[in-house]
């Protein structure tokens, strides 16, 4: 059992100030950096030993720099805590596919229109049901998108900017895209015929678990001159797709696990935990690893996209019209390693970030912020959970210091999905979120339990110590109007 | 959510564990080829409830790997690629045999089961992939197997 009491994980932490703790070199052989967790002491409460655990694991690899980190909404995973961050210098570092996590390149985007509440609401249900029929989701669930070989190939390659350049698409939904919708280093020659074999029925599909696709509405803005650079406003209405790489990204993680693990020994590399197998950064191995993980994320960006335009064509379709005004706002990747820039003890370095299960933040002024954001930073979005508000924030200098340029993903578990299964009753919470004003569709109620809101943390909690430390600020709150999930 | 009760001298087939967002589970057998068996049982029971199909096709495996914990991912990883790229729902295994090679171990078997009907089969949560987390195959004073594995959801 992970299950502690909050005595024992606080007996182990380190008070910084109200919203950093951290774990002393001390708590475990092997540290070359302490850990540091981002959390109020509300949500110390639900925090467990095991992340502890994971976060002190992370701090013992080679070339970490500063400290290993978990944002609020940490919980523990498998080698790598989810919700952690950890940057590894590019000459003495590691890469580690454990620290990205099986769903390369899982992420959020969110698409605006120029519908509002009142006229959406009345008829939900349906465009929520649509909107159910329109995205494949769900295991087994068959794309309508028949890939061939060398389209697979080039969305590898080329990620968003192929579904664009295929008509999946306008090039400005490109261009708000982290990344620009595609990582150039990717090596389709990387990605083994498995991994391709799984990917290409997949493509074009929602998945399951935690991946859904939500019509929201602008429930409150926090900073009116920012929500103005974005395109957002009280009442509107917006469609978020979350969702990853599917089984391609599954089995690229998979097949460079037993790659990287052979290569620890090789290199000699010393773990506490052999999900955190890992070579240096700059070696054969971990390079190649790069490059195909860089392919996964490009096939997520990919299935983002088509799956975009089908809800565009849904929206037009449902609503008659085709001046819904759905422009991307932005795409971030959750699940993602990669080479950045950041200024460490004064001196600047070029690190592998590894964020899994958080979300890059990056400040004003940046260069990889989209030049129309640049004025107020990156777009953080932050998905709650079925049934409960969503954030957009904006990206801070603050994040560069403490974090990497990274904030919280979303909000974090704090019950497995079997005692789910046994506490919920999916019906029931189908009824109270309809009580609510909340559409859902799934393809069977327990799948609906598995996810209940109160199986995860509040987001609002979350986000507010993401907003009070000043890693990320409220620009506004989504609230789901209606959620269609596998 | 308890493993299928089956009929001898142990407890059951498998259980599982409290895992916060994965499926954790232990798989048990007199033998090692049991316990395989029985570990591939527990990883098809988080996705679907398997008890009351009937089946119509099999595949056969073989596999090597560098140590026996890896053999037990990778016989693992092998049936969900196979469930993915073939869209079979496996529950029967007959592991003919797991030994000691030059190179590591092997494992020879076969593994039955039914094509993925959508308008049939209710599924839950898919399984992403089997990890390496907290991976255990032991064998106890009795000489029983027991293996342990989390996989990712």
């Amino acid at each position: 059992m992970s299950e502690v009491s909050t005595n024992d994980v606080a007996s182990i932490l380190k008070k910084v100030n109200d919203y950093i703790w951290d774990i002393p070199m001390d708590y475990k052989p092997g540290m070359r950096v302490p850990g540091r967790i981002f959390v109020s002491s509300q949500l110390l409460d639900s925090l467990e030993l095991d992340t502890l655990t994971q976060v002190s694991n992370v701090a013992t690899l080679p070339g970490i720099q500063k400290f290993a980190m978990a944002m609020p909404d940490a919980h523990s995973g498998y080698g790598f805590p989810i919700g952690g961050v950890a940057a590894f210098d590019r000459d003495t570092g590691i890469i580690s596919p454990g620290g990205v996590g099986y769903d390369i390149n899982c992420g959020v985007r969110i698409i605006k229109t120029n519908l509002m509440v009142d006229e959406v609401r009345p008829r939900m249900k349906e465009l929520i049901e649509l909107l159910f029929h329109e995205i494949p989701s769900g295991v087994g669930s068959k794309s309508k998108l028949r890939a061939s070989e060398s389209e697979l190939t080039d969305a590898f390659l080329h990620g968003a900017r192929w579904a664009v350049e295929s008509g999946y698409g306008v090039k400005e939904d490109i261009e708000h895209c982290e990344e620009n919708g595609y990582m150039k280093i990717a090596d389709p020659a990387k990605v083994s015929e498995k991994a391709r074999k799984r990917g290409k029925p997949q493509f074009g599909t929602l998945g399951s678990g935690n991946h859904f696709l939500e019509v929201q509405y602008v429930d409150e803005v926090y900073e009116p001159e920012v929500a103005k650079v974005f395109g957002l406003h009280k009442g509107q209405v917006t469609v978020m797709i979350h969702c990853g790489s599917r089984g391609a990204g599954h089995q690229i993680c998979d097949d460079y696990l037993k790659i990287l693990d052979k290569a620890t020994h090789k290199y000699g590399i010393q773990l506490p935990d052999r999900q955190l197998a890992c070579a240096p950064a700059e070696s054969q191995e971990g390079q190649d690893y790069y490059k195909a993980m860089a392919a996964g994320a490009n096939y997520a960006w990919a299935n983002r996209q088509v799956i975009t335009h089908w809800v565009r064509e849904a929206f037009t379709r449902f609503f008659g019209r085709d001046d819904l005004g759905m422009e991307l706002i932005y795409d971030v990747a959750h699940n993602v390693a990669k080479l950045e820039e950041h200024t460490i003890d004064g001196e600047k370095k070029m690190v592998y970030v590894h964020r899994k299960g958080a979300t890059r933040a990056f400040p004003p002024g940046h260069p990889d912020v989209p030049r129309i954001y640049r004025k107020v930073g990156q777009p953080v979005l932050i998905p709650g959970s079925m049934g409960t508000a969503s954030f957009v924030l904006h990206g801070t200098e603050k994040a560069m210091e403490l974090t990497f340029g990274s904030a919280c993903h979303g909000s974090g578990r704090v019950s497995s999905r079997g005692a789910a299964k046994h506490k919920f009753h999916g019906e029931t919470i189908q009824k109270d979120l309809a009580a609510m004003g909340i559409s859902v569709r799934a393809t069977h109620p327990s799948i609906i339990a598995e996810e209940a809101p109160g199986v995860y943390k509040s987001s609002e909690e979350v986000v507010n110590v993401v907003h009070q430390l000043g890693i990320a600020r409220k620009v506004v709150k989504l609230m789901p109007l209606g959620v269609a999930k596998g | 959510m308890d493993g299928e009760k089956s009929v001898g001298k142990y407890e059951g087939k498998y259980e599982y564990l409290y895992h916060i967002a994965d499926a954790k589970f232990r798989a048990f057998g007199l033998t090692l080829e049991e316990a395989f068996g029985n570990a591939a049982l527990a990883l098809f029971n988080v996705m679907i409830d398997t008890s009351n199909l009937q089946a119509s096709e099999e595949r056969n495996i073989e596999l090597t790997s560098s140590d026996i914990k890896m053999l037990l991912v990778d016989w693992l990883s092998e049936l969900l690629y196979l469930f993915e790229v073939d869209e079979i729902i496996f529950f029967e295994f007959r592991i003919e045999k797991i030994e000691k090679t030059g190179e590591g171990f092997s494992l020879k078997g076969i593994a039955s089961g039914v094509p993925i009907d959508l308008s049939n089969h209710k599924f839950d949560t898919q399984v992403k992939a089997v990890t390496l987390h907290e991976l255990e195959v032991e064998q106890d004073e009795t000489g029983r197997f027991r293996v342990q594995v989390v996989v990712d959801t």
